[in-house]
C-alpha cells in the first residue's frame, strides 16, 4: 500500500522548511452517515517528525483538525540529504511511518 | 560405530538450539524498552481534548491563564466558506517557545490541536481546522514558562460538522 503521508522537505541552507499531508478520515464521533447512524470517532492523536535522533515538531491533534490533515512548519540544524522520519498514530490503534529525504 | 554417533549428535543439536534461544531472548529486549520510553515522554493530553469549555481546555492543557499579546500573529480567514477546512497559521516573534496550541471556542470540544516546539524550531505553524459555526478562534504561544494569546473571529457560512 502505498503511504498515507506525503512530504515534502527542502532545505534554504540553515532552515529546513516541511510541509506533510496525511490522508486519514478524522471522523469526530459527532457525525451521522446517510443511514442516521454515528459514524464512530476515527482521527490521528500525534504525529511526529524526527531528524537526526531528536523529536524536532511533535502534534497532539483532536477531532478538530481537518480531514486529510495539513501541517506545515520548519526548523534548523538539518542540511540537504538528512532523512526526516514522520509517524503519526490513531486513537484506533492505527499508524504509519514514512522517511523523507530533505531536499 | 553408528550406533553411538546417534545420541551425540541430537543432543549437540539441542544444546545449540538452546543457545540461539538464548541469544534472540536478549537481543529482543533493547527492542521492547524503546517505545516505553518515547511514549513516557510526549504523553497525549487526552484529558485536555475531552474539554468543552475553552477555558477548561487550557486549564487542563497548561493548568494557567493566558494574556494577550500582539507578538503572536494569528492569521486566518475574515470569513471561511467551508467550516470544514479553515486554514489557520501563528507565527510570533517571542523566544524559548516550547508549545503552540489552536482553540476553537464555539466547537463542541474546544482544543484543536497542540504542537510540541522543539529547541531550534521555528516557532510557527500552518495547518487547517474544523470549525462548527462562526466562533473565536484562540491560539496559544508558551514561551519560557508563560502563556500568550492572540483571538480572530472567523464568521463560517457552512458549518464542519456534518453540513
Amino acid at each position: 500500500m502505498a503511504s498515507s503521508i506525503r512530504v515534502r522537505a527542502t532545505s534554504n541552507g540553515d532552515i529546513t522548511e516541511v510541509q506533510a499531508l496525511i490522508q486519514h478520515p478524522m471522523d469526530t464521533g459527532l457525525v451521522k452517515n446517510p443511514a442516521g447512524e454515528l459514524i464512530p470517532a476515527h482521527y490521528i492523536q500525534q504525529l511526529k517528525f524526527e531528524c537526526n535522533g531528536k523529536d524536532v515538531f511533535v502534534a497532539d491533534w483532536g477531532t478538530a483538525v481537518s480531514k486529510d490533515p495539513y501541517v506545515k512548519f520548519s526548523f534548523k540544524g538539518a542540511k540537504k540529504g538528512d532523512d526526516l522520519k514522520i509517524s503519526w498514530t490513531d486513537n484506533k490503534g492505527g499508524s504509519d511511518t514514512t522517511t523523507a529525504k530533505i531536499a | 560405530m553408528t550406533t553411538t554417533t546417534g545420541p551425540v549428535a541430537t543432543r549437540r543439536l539441542i544444546l545449540q538450539g538452546a543457545a540461539s534461544v538464548a541469544m534472540l531472548g536478549l537481543g529482543n529486549l533493547p527492542f521492547a524498552a524503546t517505545p516505553a520510553r518515547a511514549a513516557a515522554n510526549d504523553k497525549y493530553p487526552e484529558e485536555a481534548f475531552k474539554q468543552k469549555n475553552e477555558a477548561d481546555a487550557i486549564k487542563a492543557l497548561y493548568g494557567k491563564t493566558a494574556e494577550p499579546s500582539d507578538k503572536v500573529k494569528l492569521d486566518a480567514p475574515e470569513i471561511a466558506e467551508n467550516g470544514g477546512v479553515v486554514p489557520v497559521s501563528v507565527t510570533t516573534t517571542l523566544d524559548k517557545v516550547t508549545s503552540i496550541s489552536f482553540f476553537v471556542a464555539e466547537n463542541p470540544f474546544a482544543l484543536a490541536a497542540s504542537y510540541k516546539i522543539a529547541d531550534g524550531t521555528i516557532p510557527g505553524v500552518a495547518n487547517r481546522l474544523k470549525m462548527a459555526k462562526t466562533s473565536n478562534l484562540v491560539a496559544i504561544v508558551e514561551a519560557d514558562g508563560k502563556l500568550y494569546s492572540a483571538t480572530k473571529e472567523v464568521k463560517v457560512t457552512v458549518g464542519g460538522c456534518g453540513g
